[in-house]
């Protein structure tokens, strides 16, 4: 039998009867259409299916949809506010910090996570903060550019954007 | 560059237009594209090795709610074979089904299929099919499978012999006679598991006669091929689309099984079906790549001079032959072996053996990589015999810069090479002249410090179709390209070339903005789609997108801007030869202010109204590009590394690189070509590994056992480059797909040897893991305090 989920996403809030066994990522994914979110390992190991539920970054293949009833979860596609796009989108552009794309909507959550608790990370704090997301393309050398680039202009304009990862208490 | 007089745009860091979809979750994946009605595929494999299957049992599978249909290989002999696209002499080929017949040769061989109105459905159904399998005796190393007595893959061969591949030049007995130091080196390249982040998928709908498939594919144009022969469709019946591909690497150039049962399955099912491969199942249906044992012997003289070489290689070929698996370890391999040195006389034999593994083929760099591993291991070996400079054991034998072209020993003529240069720039930026005070310093806190060196040189840019065919490859080595000005004077650029992640929409868009005088945003770069591009493209793979397809759009572009030159001219009523066309603009040497927009000349051209005499409307190029040689990009990487010498822990704590990759149309995008690369050669080095019991079950079968490199494994890399362009083609482009990967995995090994190397440590194999350089420490009589 279903199980009714009520959570909101990117803003949305969605109500949606779903089989207990639907894994987050899939919720995102068919039921919500929100293919942005990539499946990369079903074991989350690669972390290409980092989503953000209630602020922090979270492997969206290892959680059930039943277990985000009640979060507010922000996906690859709720960065950008009124297309702007987030500081971290623009880095990785920027720094050429994605080639195939397919791990980029993970890196730059984890990326978001990690900088508004650690504003001014030194290089290795943010490979430590990567670690769990796998890129096969980039050897990471730009996403780490792309990270430190981003946090430089996130300090600058904290308190002018809202905070994504932030945005709820924790 | 013929018709572009300073190149505006070409070598440029233009961001990159593929990025604003990527970055806001807007790009398209094959496992994102939903159809209504979509039925889901999922596929039995076998858990044995080797086991001939007696009798499979759909009965209680077909009763789940929910399935739609079950499937055995009998059912789909349809399908036909999987295609191998390269013939070596004296192949064996095997006979390879999408789905097993009569017995599963590997682990991970497919024996029945499943199709259901959910993948939940499809799981539960698979899980109910019953197969009676009779286990067979099974064979996983290479060299044991060519022993007399060994199980049999493929029976009607009569050996699991693939091919004996000699390559032969000079004389090698001579060179042994007269040698004053020889050197005997076993080395393992071992077998490494792609890991593309994006898992294959392939989804397909059949609507009005016609079948449109999308799929993770590096050569979609083949998949449209070899589909609609096998499932008997005409070929401007199928249309094969390769949307965003999450990374190849070379694991997505194939014709893959799954291809041909989802085209058949949405055929005859009459509903849309789509197949993902779960990681783990990827790890044993997902070509895997590599796997070399060699055996090498170098004849030098005392002062380092080579005299010859001599190598005999086992090469496992898995399962089954796939798509170029022949290529592999034979023309991308042998023949480049020589690397960027002189060697009087060479004797190479290379064999490859089937085992109950799963099939090997081309993995990023693809027999390059395991031909630089070896010569320069024994380059470093030899340094080490004769207590002379790594360095200038290279240096004293490499191919002088005015030796090129150069016909190497192995019977290919190298295009264009400086690699002194190179070596120089990389000694510089590693700082190798102060590099012993740093190994004393670090032996001060217990820990051994390393500097390994790598000069390579390498094949790409696959290439002259005769040469394709004399070497056994079945198809031309040409690529094509179409520009179409629109009306307006919007301009799209098709080309045959199927980028995952090379950025061809920027590059290409820069090749043809600098022949066309207008900016790459003003163009759009279209692939990966069959019934958009020219009627054939051969793909992304072996570095060669630039090199072929690059020019390919120069050529088309060329010749779209002789006609916007020639309407430019009669539309100004002046000479062809005084029309400047650049900025967006076309106008007479000398007066700008006179200009006509290019959308005007575009605009004129379907217009066709006043046009010179006997010109044809329109404003369109079509050009199959076929080059005259392969390039040989080349560079010298360097590693640093610290050993831990309480844990074995290996940690590269400085590299540098300068490779010559000819000119470089987008510096950054070179940079980030060579940044993956390298973390790929590196995984090699030091982490990853295939490996199999003797059961033939995969031990090392997800992303838990695999160790796929980590931001905290890999250090960031200190880049240069010198630019030696070659004649090969009209642009001086070479190819930088590759090269990284060639360059770092002998750089890293050579390095942690190095390190270790005060203990009278000669060689160990790869992956460097820390376990493995502990026992080796250990073994040596060290850490045992």
């Amino acid at each position: 039998m279903g199980h009714t989920v009520t959570l909101s996403v990117n803003g949305t809030s969605y109500i949606r009867d779903v089989e207990p066994t639907l894994l987050l990522v899939e919720f995102l994914r068919e039921t919500l259409s929100l293919t942005g979110t990539h499946v990369g390992c079903d074991t989350s190991q690669c972390g290409a299916c980092t989503v953000l539920v209630d602020g922090r970054a979270t492997k969206a293949c290892t959680m059930l949809a039943v277990q985000a009833d009640g979060t507010q979860v922000v996906t690859v596609e709720g960065l950008a506010k009124n297309s702007e796009l987030h500081p971290i989108q623009r880095a990785f552009a920027k720094e050429h910090g994605l080639q195939c794309g397919f791990c980029t909507p993970g890196l730059m959550l984890t990326a978001v996570d990690f900088l508004e608790r650690n504003p001014s990370p030194t290089d290795a704090e943010i490979r430590h903060a990567i670690e769990g997301n796998l890129c096969r393309c980039t050897g990471y050398h730009n996403i780490v550019n792309a990270i430190r680039s981003a946090s430089a202009e996130m300090r600058q304009t904290t308190g002018a954007r809202p905070k994504v990862a932030a945005e709820v208490n924790r | 560059m013929t018709g572009t007089a300073t190149p505006t745009y070409i070598g440029s860091r233009v961001a990159r237009k593929e990025d604003p979809r990527l970055i806001t979750g807007e790009g398209t994946f094959t496992d994102d594209v939903m159809l209504q009605g979509m039925a889901y595929l999922t596929l039995v494999r076998s858990p044995h090795a080797h086991a001939r299957i007696r009798r499979i049992d759909t009965a209680a599978a077909k009763k789940e709610p929910g399935v739609v249909a079950v499937l055995t290989g009998k059912d789909l002999e349809v399908t036909g074979m999987l295609p191998v696209f390269i013939t070596v002499p004296s192949m064996n080929g095997s006979k390879h089904m999408p789905i097993a017949t009569d017995k599963a040769r590997y682990a991970g061989d497919a024996v029945a299929a499943v199709v259901a109105d959910t993948r939940d459905a499809a799981k539960r159904a698979a899980d109910l099919i019953a197969v009676d399998y009779e286990p067979l005796p099974v064979v996983v190393d290479a060299s044991k499978a060519l022993e007399a007595g060994a199980p049999i893959l493929h029976e009607e061969l009569g050996s699991n012999l693939v091919f004996t591949y000699p390559v032969k030049g000079g004389d090698i007995d001579k060179a042994f006679k007269d040698a004053e130091i020889k050197i005997n080196q076993r080395i393992v390249n071992q077998r490494l598991i792609p890991n593309a982040m994006e898992p294959r998928a392939v989804t397909a709908k059949f609507e009005a006669g016609e079948l449109t498939l999308w799929t993770t594919t590096q050569i979609p144009h083949f998949v449209q091929l070899i589909v609609a022969l096998n499932l008997g469709l005409g070929q401007n019946k199928v249309r094969v689309i390769a949307p965003e591909v999450g990374g190849g690497f070379g694991s997505k150039l194939q014709v893959y099984a799954e291809e041909l049962l989802v085209g058949h399955l949405a055929k005859t099912l009459g509903r849309p079906v789509k197949w993902t491969e779960e990681r783990r199942e990827g790890y044993l249906a997902t070509i895997h790549g590599r796997d070399h044992v060699s055996d090498v012997e170098l004849a030098a003289k005392r002062d380092g001079t080579i005299l010859g070489l001599r190598v005999r290689t086992v090469a496992n070929v898995g399962a089954y032959l796939q798509a170029f698996a022949p290529g592999i370890p034979t023309i991308l391999h042998v023949f480049i072996v020589p690397g960027p040195y002189r060697i009087p006389a060479f004797d190479y034999e290379m064999r490859g053996a089937y085992t109950n593994t799963t099939p090997v083929d081309a993995y990023r760099g693809a027999g390059r990589p395991e031909a630089a591993l070896l010569i320069e291991r024994i380059m470093d070996r030899l340094a080490d015999e004769i207590g002379m400079d790594p360095a200038e054991v290279r240096r004293k034998n490499f191919i002088p810069s005015d030796a090129f072209p150069f016909n190497t020993i192995s019977g290919i003529t190298y295009d264009s090479g400086d690699y002194a240069p190179a070596l120089d720039r990389a000694l510089a930026m590693a700082d190798y002249k102060g590099f012993e005070k740093r190994r004393a310093e670090a032996k001060t806190r217990g820990n051994y410090r390393g500097i390994g060196i790598s000069s390579y040189v390498e094949i790409c840019g696959l290439a002259p179709s005769k040469a394709n065919a004399a070497l056994g490859v079945g198809w031309g080595g040409y690529e094509s390209a179409r520009i179409r000005v629109h009306a307006t004077g919007a301009v799209q650029v098709f080309t045959g070339t199927s980028p995952h992640g090379q950025g061809h929409e920027t590059s290409w868009a820069q090749i043809a903005a600098d022949a066309l005088g207008v900016s790459p945003n003003d163009i759009e770069v279209r692939h990966g789609d069959t019934f958009e591009s020219p009627g054939m493209g051969v793909g992304t793979f072996g570095s060669r997108s630039l090199a072929v397809g690059g020019i390919a759009v120069h050529k088309a572009a060329e010749k779209v801007r002789e006609k916007v030159v020639q309407i430019g001219a009669h539309l100004l009523e002046a000479s062809p030869a005084d029309i400047v066309v650049e900025g967006g603009k076309v106008f007479v040497k000398g007066v700008p202010d006179k200009a006509k927009n290019f959308g005007d000349i575009s605009m004129a051209a379907y217009l066709a109204n006043n046009l010179p005499d006997g010109m044809e409307p329109g404003l369109e190029a079509t050009v199959y590009y076929d080059p005259p040689n392969f390039t040989f990009p080349f560079g010298t990487h360097i590693a640093e590394v610290e050993v831990d010498g309480e844990t074995g822990a290996v940690q590269i704590v400085k590299y540098s690189a300068c490779d010559d990759c000819g000119r470089q149309i987008n510096p950054m995008i070179v940079e980030g070509q060579l940044h993956g690369g390298i973390t790929q050669g590196i995984g090699q080095a030091l982490y990853e590994g295939a490996v199999y019991d003797n059961d033939g079950q995969l031990l090392s079968g997800s992303m838990m056992e695999y160790h796929v490199p980590s931001a905290e494994d890999v250090p960031a890399f200190d880049l240069d480059s010198t630019v030696t362009l070659t004649n090969t083609n009209p642009l001086g482009v070479k190819g930088i797909g590759e090269a990284g990967t060639i360059g770092s995995t002998p750089a890293a090994v050579n390095a942690v040897i190095d390190a270790l190397s005060p203990l009278g440590i000669k060689h160990i194999d790869m992956p460097l893991t820390s376990e493995k350089i502990w026992r080796a420490i250990r073994a040596a009589g060290e850490g045992r305090r």
